[in-house]
């Protein structure tokens, strides 16, 4: 078993948390003591940031939808098809009428990499999150 | 806005040594936890604690003064307030004289503004709102806390600014343990706004419509690129679905759940499935996920580096605990697979590079490397370069755009009022054992032990009147839908107040509320929605 020093992934608090780790599974959480947010504390969703890592539900292969439904692909299948379905709107009705989402859950360098990829490789604006939500 | 900043003006340690805290729109016991532990610290140590709130929330519990305003009277009450304080000459003169602007146009509004009229307005007692202003304006050490309760209004940005008026007017902004703090709800809201996820700005607020900004970009992008704001997440989500609608035709949606989370449903569900093309990344099978054309396995949190930024700007760096589950990637590959594919290609060989090109084009983050936030803490921001140390709190000598401008504001009646057919104001929020849609915690059997069910709080006389006891299934309609409730019959709600959570799937509290928002922010009026109640047989 070995801990990690990371961040938890829910609130706007920050708590610096150790994951622990065995067998490339995360097992457990456990706050860091000399954390100034968290000083060796924390809340119930804290100690629990660990459950849905390895949840059965997780996704863990591409899907793409066809006939209507949705089936698991390889990564260059999927990854192919997401760039043409935007390139097709995107000659079809112009850059700003694709719209891109990111996330107050990933991280600055994702978020940082989402918007260049929205205004430099699609060419619009059209980016925002869920800050007011 | 009114200093120039989006982000806590405080560093949370702060708020545990002030001599008066006051919370607005915020259940932060449930939400902050971490952050309410600091408040009930500074009461411990002799802090005169304020909450003002519609719901008896545990910290108004523990509050010296607990104004239960009517949601959306936000601007009535502080209007009153800061009248209050200029009649009792409680006004920092040297400050609003050094560091503001626009005091006159806030003193003739203030003058016209009538205490006892705002107090019943607001539904508080007018002696406990002349307390609040005294307490808040006489004590040295002030600070301001407030969350989703202040901006969730079709006001939202007029009522940060009266807390700002507030601020100024009694000089709590510039030193330590005084200022105006927003509470912010997700791990990385303040990151993804820092690193320009917005539509009108760049990474570290740098404004698309300013050319010199845009060509500094496009030399390091090597592109040219758009002038024009973009489109909000409401302008997004709640199109027409038609073709000659102005919304959009295809979407990219990075870990969000916009077919749970944002108002209308009914409309956000209809415009997601009647998009041409639809890309999901996330890490379970969300709402959203189910309409899309392609989904992208991501990997979480514990399977990638990089850095988030918390409420009180600090960077710190979230590190690789296990490789990524299944087949799934960090969301950095796969957008740097799919751009290089639309013929834009990325070159990045880790998330360490990624941030250098950030501190190299963002002033604010100038001096976050790695190597740097490899400290255990991390760095607050502004942070311009590689020498400069952490900054704990802003606006020392002078605010960001200059001057802080006083920008009165009015009462705005929220966009729908009770009425006959619908007699109740229902509110949203959240829990302590759950988080937003639930899409993470609603997968952790404690946090379900604890908090299962999609409940609605009923006050007693409510109850009374409509023959609902606990544990009973109830329906509740608004003009745009309807779901059905467990009964939790419980005085943190006032009378004809009913407030529920937006975690749950199977109770989409978001079929409920309208998608009327504020004018500046687009921020969507999630705390005022006109309902009824009955028993579900």
């Amino acid at each position: 078993m070995h801990d990690v020093l990371t961040v938890c992934c829910y609130c706007g608090c920050g708590c610096g948390l150790y994951l622990r780790v065995e067998g490339g599974r995360v097992v457990g959480a456990m706050p860091s003591r000399s954390h100034p947010v968290s000083r060796n504390n924390l809340c119930a969703k804290g100690w629990q940031s660990f459950a849905f890592i390895h949840h059965p539900d997780r996704l863990t292969r591409p899907l793409v939808r066809k006939k209507g439904r949705l089936h698991p692909v390889g990564w260059d299948e999927a990854l192919d098809a997401a760039a043409q379905g935007l390139r097709r709107v995107r000659e079809a009705h112009g850059p700003d009428r694709i719209g891109v989402l990111a996330s107050a859950k990933c991280t600055n360098e994702e978020n940082y990499l989402l918007q260049k990829f929205a205004r430099a490789a699609l060419g619009t604006n059209n980016i925002d999150h869920c800050a007011r939500l | 806005m009114t200093f120039g900043s989006g982000a806590m003006t405080n560093s949370i340690a702060e708020i545990g040594e002030a001599q008066v805290i006051l919370v607005s729109g915020s259940n932060t016991t449930e939400t902050h936890p971490q952050i309410a532990r600091r408040i009930y610290e500074g009461v411990d140590r002799g802090a005169r604690l304020i909450v003002i709130d519609p719901r008896r929330t545990r910290l108004a519990r523990h509050a010296h003064i607990h104004l239960q305003i009517r949601p959306g009277t936000d601007i009535p009450l502080l209007n009153g307030m800061m009248r209050c304080i200029l009649d009792e000459n409680l006004v920092d003169d040297l400050f609003v004289e050094m560091r503001t602007e626009n005091f006159l146009a806030l003193r003739d509004m203030l003058y016209r503004v009538d205490i006892a009229q705002c107090a019943t307005l607001c539904g508080v007692d007018e002696e406990q709102l002349r307390l609040a202003a005294r307490s808040y304006a006489r004590a040295q050490r002030s600070v301001i806390c407030y969350c989703l309760g202040v901006t969730q209004h079709v006001c939202g940005t007029a009522n940060v600014r009266s807390y700002a008026n507030l601020a100024m007017l009694t000089g709590h902004v510039e030193q330590e343990f005084t200022g105006v703090d927003p509470l912010r709800g997700q791990s990385n809201v303040q990151g993804a706004c820092d690193m320009g996820a917005l539509p009108g700005v760049l990474s570290g607020y740098q404004p698309v419509s300013d050319p010199s900004v845009r060509a500094r970009f496009e030399r390091a992008w090597r592109v040219e690129l758009p002038t024009t704001p973009g489109l909000t997440v409401l302008d997004m989500t709640h199109g027409d679905g038609s073709s000659d609608d102005a919304g959009v035709r295809a979407l990219y949606v990075m870990g969000e759940n916009p077919a749970l989370s944002d108002p209308d449903l009914g409309r956000v569900r209809a415009t997601l499935a009647g998009l041409d093309f639809l890309v999901v990344a996330d890490l379970f099978l969300t709402e959203t996920a189910r309409l899309a054309d392609v989904v992208f396995p991501a990997a979480s949190f514990a399977e990638k580096s990089g850095t988030i930024t918390n409420s009180e700007r600090r960077v710190q760096l979230m590190r690789q605990a296990i490789d990524p589950v299944g087949s799934s990637w960090p969301d950095h590959r796969i957008i740097i697979e799919l751009s290089r594919r639309l013929g834009y290609a990325m070159n990045y060989q880790s998330p360490a590079e990624i941030m250098e090109e950030i501190c190299m084009l963002t002033p604010i983050y100038g001096g976050m490397y790695h190597d740097r936030l490899d400290n255990g803490e991390g760095l607050q921001w502004p942070c311009p370069d590689r020498r400069h140390g952490s900054t704990q709190y802003l606006h020392k000598y002078s605010f960001t755009r200059g001057r802080g401008r006083f920008e009165p504001a009015g009462h705005v009646p929220p966009a729908e009022a009770a009425e006959e057919e619908f007699p109740y104001i229902l509110v949203t929020g959240r829990v302590y054992h759950q988080y937003h849609t639930g899409t993470m915690t609603r997968r952790s059997d404690l946090a379900n032990r604890e908090y299962s069910r999609p409940l609605i709080e009923v006050h007693p006389d409510d109850a009374r009147k409509l023959h609902l006891r606990s544990g009973l299934a109830a329906r509740v309609v608004s003009r745009r839908g309807s779901c059905v409730f467990t009964v939790r019959v419980s005085e943190r709600v006032a009378a004809g107040h009913l407030f529920a959570t937006f975690h749950f799937a199977e109770a989409p509290v978001n079929l409920l509320t309208g998608s009327a928002s504020d004018p500046v922010a687009r921020c969507p009026e999630y705390k005022v929605c006109a309902v009824r109640i009955e028993r579900e047989a």
